[in-house]
C-alpha cells in the first residue's frame, strides 16, 4: 500500500514561459574524460559573472572515461536553481546517445551537433531546429594532437554557444586567464577554440537566439559552490582536527576540499607542523573507530562517506551512541540499494541514519537544501554532537555535494567558540567526591565527561555493554534501565536544539508539502507555479531529526500533505508518521528516485494530481488513501 | 553485579615507585575471570610494569575489543581512562585516539579472536601505520568468551575439548607482524612473569608499534591434552630465545650482563634494552633472519619466545616513521591546540572563497 503517485520526468516537455531571455534550460551531452567539463564550467560561470542566477548539473557515470556524461545548465532569472524537467537546447556531442538526446528536446528547441559527420535523420523533428556545426573539423585543421583536438572541440562549442546566447566573450577570455594563471599559452589556444566556434554560428545562424543571456545583477554578494566544499569548510572553521575516511563517491571531495583548506590554513610556516591529522582508513569500520576514539580523547573529528559506509558503520555507530561518544558523520548519498548507481543522486539513507545500529539506538541527523547550509549544518553538527555526547549525521546528496549552486557568500562570526559541552577540567576534576560518568545531574539527561591525560579521579571506562549511571559494568535490569531512559530524555533535549523546520505558510492553504534536504529549490519553483495557476501551498522543510515540535505543529495544522523526497520508499513519510502523531492518511508522497536531482515540474504535476479536478485517467495507486 | 571495587589499604612499608606509588595503586576493578586463567597473570605483569615504569596512571589510556582478554584492562591501572570498543576494533579506536593526543602512553589488550579474525584488517593496518602503542594479545587458541570454538591461531592438529580436530593452518601473530614492517615484536607466555615483565616495559617505552603475543592458556575450554595452547604443552614447547631486559636511562648497564653476549638496544628517550641471547644463533636485529627463525621453529612445533625483533635505529628500523611523523603533527597534542589555531576566522575565509566568486 504505497500512498504515492509514480509520476515521471517528462522527456520533451514544452516549457511555460514564452519570454526566453536568461529563462531555458541547456543541456550537453558528452562523453566522460574528454575534458568537456572545463567548457561547461567556463560557461556556467560565465553566466554567473553575468549577473544571472544559474544552475549547473552534472551527470556523470560510475566510469573513468568513455561513457555518456551530461551537464544542464539552467539559467534562471526568477532564482529557481532546480531542474525545470524540461530541455531548451541540447548540445548533442556524443553520437551514442543522440537519439535519446534529440528526444529530450522541448518543442520550439534547438539542438547543437558536430555536422563534420551530417546526420540528416536528427532533421526527423520539425518541431525543433537542428544547428549543425562542424566542430571536429574545424578543430582538426586548427589544432595538432588527438588528445588537443578533443579537448578544443569541447571548448569549440562552448564558443557556438557563446554566439547562439549573446555570451561576453571578454568575461570567457577573463575565466580562462583565471583558471589557467600558471598555464598562460593554454589561453590562447582556448581563446582560439573558443572564437572558431564562435565566428562559425555568427557566420551562419540567426544570433543570438531569443534563448539568450541578458546582463543582470542577481548575483552580488553570491558564490557558485559545491557542498562538499562548503562542508569541509564548515569542519575547519567548527576546528575539527582529525579527519579519517575510506574513498567512496560522492564523498571523497569533501575529505579532498578538507585536506586543501587545512594544507593552506593550518601547517606551521615555520616548523611544516600540520595542526590537523588527516588518516585515510583501511574502511569504513575504522573510519568511524577513528572518529570515536579521536572524540573520546577531546579532539573534534568526522568522516564522510555515502550508504555502503553508514552500513559499515552501524555497530560502531550504536557504541558511540551507548557509550555517548560525539562523533561527525558526512552521509553524501547516492543512489542504492547495494553499490546501486554510486554516480546518482538520491535521498535514500533516511531510515538507515536515523536508526543505524542494533538495540534501541536513534541518532541525531541534519538535513542541510544547499551548500550554504552544508557550511553552517557542518559547524553545528561538532557543537551538537558535543553538547549531546552522540553522533551526529548530516545528510547530504551527491546533488548537493558534487555540484556547483549559487548561493549567498559564506560568512563566518569570528565570536564563533566552539560548544564543547559538558567537560571537566582538571580542578572541576579535582573538587569532586567521585566522578560519576553517566549520572543526570543537570536533569536535562546529559552527563559530564572527562577527558584521558587531565586526572586520575576522572577515569572511567567507556563501554558498549550494560553499564550503571556512575560508569560501572552492570547487567542489573534496574540499573540498566535508568540508563536507556535517561538517554531518551537526552533525546528530548536534542529536539530542543537542533536545527528548527523552515517553515512558508505565506499561502494561508490548508494544503502543505512536507520536504528535506535538496528537494528545497524545486519544491520553491514549483510553489511559485502553482500560485500562478491559483493554487495555494505551504512549505515546510524539515532541517533535522529528532523532528522538533514546529514538525508536530504544523503537520496538525493542515488537511492535506505532501511528503517530497528522493527515494522509492517514502523513507521520510515513514520517520514522520513513527516519529510524530501525524495521521497516516493525510500523508501523499511524490516520490522521485530516478537518480537525477528532482525537478520542478515533477512536484507541480504530483500537486495538480491530487489538487485540480482531473480530466485525465491517473496513474495513482488505486490501493492509497 | 559483576563489578567488584577492592579495598584499598596500603601498608608503609610497601615499595614505592618513582612517583611514590605502590603496586595497588596500579590495580584495577576485580578479575571476574575463570580461576588460573592466564589473562590474569598478563594483567599482574601489566601492574608490574606499569609500577616499575612509574607511569602517571592518568597518562596512560587503556584499549580493547571484546572477549575474555579484552575485560583485563578493566582490571590494572584504575586510574587510567579505558575504552572497552567493539570486537576486533580496537586499533581503529587507538588510531584516533592516538591522533588526538600523542604524549598519552596507549597500551592495547586483545584477544587471538579479536586479533586474528574478525580484527585482522585493523591489527595489520595499524602495524602498517606504526602506531606508537603497545598491543598486547592474550593468545589461547580459542574464542574463550564464546565458550572454545577454534581460534585462528589454532594449531593443526590440535584438538577442541568436545573433540574434534583443527585442519586449518593457524595465523601467527609475530610472523605477521614482521612481515608488516613492525619495528618490535616479542612472544612470552603468561606463565613467564620473569621473560614478561620487562618486554612489557620494553614495549610501553618503545616509539612505534610493539606487539607481544602472549600465550595464555584457557583453563576452561583449552587445557586439556590434545589441545597445543595449554599450560602443559607450552611449558614443554616453550623456547626462550632473547631475554630482553629494560634500563632506564638513569641507570648504568652493569657487567651482570657478560660482554660480547649482551647487545644494548637504545630508545628514543635514552632507555635501553639489553638483549641477551638464549639462542646463539639467533640475532634478533635482523628482520629477515628472525622471521625464517621463529617459522622454521613454528614448523617443529616449537614457539620461539622473547623480544623476537627490535629495530635498531633508535628501535625503529632504517628511521621508519611513527605514525605521527608521517602526519607531521606538531609535538603537542591535537586535542589541546586552542580554537584560534584552527579557525582562519572570517578574513581568512573571504580569501579562502575568492575562486568561487
Ligand atoms: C560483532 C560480534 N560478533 C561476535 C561477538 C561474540 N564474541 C564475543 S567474544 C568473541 C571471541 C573472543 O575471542 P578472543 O578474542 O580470543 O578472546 P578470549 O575470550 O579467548 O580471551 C566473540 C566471537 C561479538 N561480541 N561481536
Ligand atoms: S573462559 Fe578461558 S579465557 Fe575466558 S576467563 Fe575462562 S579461562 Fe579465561
Ligand atoms: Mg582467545
Amino acid at each position: 500500500m504505497r500512498a504515492h503517485a509514480a509520476f515521471r520526468d517528462a522527456p520533451g516537455r514544452t516549457n511555460v514561459t514564452t519570454n526566453r531571455i536568461n529563462d531555458f534550460t541547456i543541456k550537453i551531452a558528452t562523453v566522460n574524460g574528454t575534458g568537456s567539463a572545463s567548457a561547461n564550467t567556463l560557461l556556467m560561470k560565465s553566466i554567473f559573472r553575468s549577473g544571472i542566477p544559474v544552475m549547473g548539473k552534472n551527470y556523470f557515470p560510475s566510469n573513468i572515461q568513455g561513457l555518456p556524461t551530461w551537464y544542464e545548465i539552467r539559467v534562471a532569472r526568477d532564482g529557481h536553481v532546480a531542474r525545470s524537467g524540461a530541455v531548451d537546447l541540447m548540445v548533442a556531442m556524443n553520437a551514442e546517445t543522440y537519439s535519446r538526446d534529440v528526444k529530450e528536446v522541448a518543442p520550439g528547441g534547438y539542438l547543437v551537433y558536430d555536422s563534420t559527420w551530417p546526420r540528416p535523420a536528427l532533421l526527423g523533428r520539425s518541431d525543433i531546429t537542428v544547428l549543425g556545426v562542424p566542430l571536429a573539423r574545424m578543430c582538426n585543421e586548427s589544432f595538432n594532437g588527438v588528445r588537443t583536438r578533443i579537448l578544443m572541440k569541447n571548448i569549440c562549442y562552448a564558443g557556438v554557444l557563446a554566439a547562439l546566447l549573446d555570451l561576453d566573450l571578454e568575461r570567457i577570455r577573463e575565466l580562462l586567464a583565471q583558471t589557467y594563471a600558471k598555464k598562460p599559452q593554454l589561453v590562447d589556444s582556448n581563446m582560439k577554440a573558443i572564437g572558431l566556434g564562435y565566428d562559425y554560428a555568427r557566420q551562419n545562424f540567426p544570433c543570438p537566439l531569443p534563448l539568450k543571456v541578458e546582463k543582470m545583477d542577481r548575483t552580488a554578494g553570491h558564490i557558485m559552490i559545491d557542498g562538499n566544499t562548503a562542508a569541509a569548510l564548515g569542519c575547519v572553521f567548527a576546528g575539527a582536527t582529525v579527519a579519517a575516511w575510506y574513498p567512496i563517491t560522492p564523498s571523497t571531495s569533501l575529505m579532498d576540499a578538507f585536506k586543501g583548506f587545512c594544507d593552506r590554513t593550518r601547517v606551521d610556516p615555520q616548523t611544516g607542523a600540520k595542526r590537523f591529522a588527516f588518516i585515510q582508513a583501511e574502511d569504513e569500520l575504522a573510519a568511524i573507530g577513528m572518529v570515536i576514539g579521536a572524540s573520546w580523547n577531546g579532539c573534534r573529528a568526522f568522516t564522510a562517506t555515502s550508504g555502503p559506509g553508514i552500513s559499515l558503520m552501524n555497530e560502531f555507530l550504536g557504541l558511540a551512541y551507548y557509550a555517548e561518544i560525539p562523533s561527525v558523520v558526512f552521509d553524501i548519498q547516492r543512489v542504492g540499494p547495494s553499490t546501486g548507481m554510486p554516480t546518482r543522486t538520491q535521498q535514500c539513507d533516511l531510515m538507515e541514519c536515523a536508526y543505524a545500529s542494533h538495540g534501541d539506538t536513534r541518532h541525531v541527523c541534519l538535513y542541510p537544501a544547499n551548500p550554504e547550509e552544508c557550511f553552517y549544518m557542518a559547524a553545528q553538527a561538532f557543537d551538537l554532537a558535543e553538547r549531546l555526547q552522540t553522533p551526529v549525521m548530516v545528510l547530504s546528496d551527491l546533488d548537493i555535494g558534487m555540484n556547483d549552486w549559487m548561493c549567498r557568500e559564506l560568512k563566518w562570526d569570528d565570536a564563533y567558540r566552539p560548544d564543547r559541552g559538558k567537560i571537566l577540567d582538571k580542578a572541576q576534576i579535582e573538587k569532586l567526591e567521585k566522578f560519576q560518568r553517566y549520572l543526570d545531574k543537570d536533569g536535562d539527561g546529559i552527563p559530564y565527561r572527562t577527558l584521558p591525560g587531565v586526572h586520575p579521579k576522572g577515569a572511567w571506562f567507556a563501554r558498549g555493554s550494560g553499564h550503571s549511571q556512575y560508569g560501572t559494568y552492570t547487567e542489573d535490569s534496574t540499573e540498566y534501565q535508568i540508563v536507556l531512559d535517561r538517554l531518551l530524555k537526552k533525546w528530548e533535549t536534542a529536539k530542543k536544539l537542533v536545527p528548527r523546520a523552515i517553515i512558508d505558510a505565506t499561502a494561508g492553504a490548508d494544503i502543505g508539502i512536507v520536504s528535506l534536504g535538496s528537494c528545497d529549490s524545486a519544491i520553491h519553483e514549483a510553489l511559485a507555479i502553482l500560485k500562478a495557476r491559483g493554487v495555494g501551498v505551504n512549505y515546510m522543510r524539515v532541517r533535522a531529526f529528532p523532528f522538533s515540535e514546529d514538525v508536530e505543529r504544523f503537520l496538525a495544522a493542515h488537511r492535506l500533505l505532501f511528503v517530497v523526497e528522493q527515494n522509492r520508499d517514502a523513507q521520510f513519510r515513514s520517520l514522520l508518521t513513527l516519529e510524530t502523531a501525524v495521521e497516516k492518511s493525510k500523508l501523499r508522497s511524490l516520490l522521485h528516485y530516478s537518480g537525477l536531482p528532482i525537478s520542478s515540474s515533477f512536484i507541480v504535476d504530483g500537486v495538480l494530481a491530487e489538487v485540480l479536478p482531473k480530466p485525465l485517467p491517473q496513474q495513482k495507486d488505486a490501493a492509497s488513501a | 553485579m559483576t563489578f567488584i571495587p577492592k579495598p584499598k589499604i596500603v601498608h608503609p612499608a610497601l615499595p614505592r615507585n618513582a612517583r611514590g606509588l605502590v603496586r595497588r595503586d596500579y590495580e584495577g576493578a576485580l578479575s571476574t575471570l575463570c580461576a588460573g586463567c592466564g589473562h590474569d597473570s598478563v594483567t599482574a605483569a601489566i601492574v608490574e610494569a606499569c609500577w616499575r615504569q612509574s607511569i602517571e596512571p592518568q597518562n596512560l589510556v587503556k584499549l580493547s575489543g571484546i572477549g575474555c582478554s579484552s575485560k583485563t584492562t578493566a582490571y590494572f591501572v584504575s586510574g587510567a581512562h579505558g575504552f572497552n570498543s567493539v570486537h576486533g576494533r580496537m586499533p581503529s579506536i587507538a588510531t584516533g585516539a592516538n591522533a588526538a593526543n600523542r604524549q598519552l602512553t596507549y597500551i592495547g589488550v586483545s584477544g587471538d579472536g579479536d586479533t586474528l579474525s574478525i580484527g585482522l584488517g585493523q591489527f595489520c593496518h595499524a602495524i602498517r601505520r606504526n602506531l606508537d602503542m603497545l598491543y598486547i594479545i592474550e593468545n589461547n587458541g580459542v574464542y574463550g568468551l564464546t565458550k572454545g570454538q577454534f581460534s585462528a591461531s589454532a594449531d593443526i592438529g590440535t584438538r577442541a575439548k568436545k573433540g574434534e580436530t583443527n585442519f586449518q593452518p593457524p595465523i601467527d601473530p609475530a610472523l605477521l607482524a614482521m612481515t608488516l614492517g613492525a619495528s618490535f615484536v616479542a612472544r612470552s607466555f603468561s606463565g613467564d612473569k620473569q621473560q614478561l615483565v620487562p618486554l612489557i616495559e620494553a614495549g610501553l617505552r618503545h616509539r612505534g608499534f610493539a606487539l607481544i603475543d602472549v600465550l595464555s592458556p584457557c583453563v576452561t575450554f583449552n587445557d586439556h591434552e590434545g589441545s597445543t595452547k595449554s599450560y602443559a604443552y607450552t611449558r614443554e614447547h616453550y623456547e626462550p630465545a632473547v631475554q630482553a631486559d629494560f634500563v632506564p636511562p638513569e641507570r648504568e648497564i652493569t657487567a651482570e650482563y657478560g660482554a660480547g653476549e649482551a647487545l644494548a638496544v637504545a630508545m628514543h628517550d635514552g632507555s635501553r634494552i639489553v638483549l641477551r641471547k638464549l639462542d646463539a644463533g639467533y640475532d634478533p636485529t635482523d628482520r629477515a633472519a628472525a622471521q625464517a627463525r621463529v617459522q622454521e621453529r613454528l614448523m617443529s612445533g616449537e614457539y620461539l619466545t622473547g623480544l623476537l625483533y627490535v629495530g635498531t635505529d633508535g628501535g625503529v628500523e632504517g628511521g621508519r616513521k611513527e605514525f605521527h611523523q608521517v602526519n607531521g603533527t606538531p609535538e603537542e597534542p591535537l586535542n589541546s591546540l586552542p580554537y584560534e589555531a584552527l579557525s582562519p576566522g572570517s578574513g581568512g575565509l573571504a580569501k579562502l572563497l575568492a575562486r568561487y566568486r
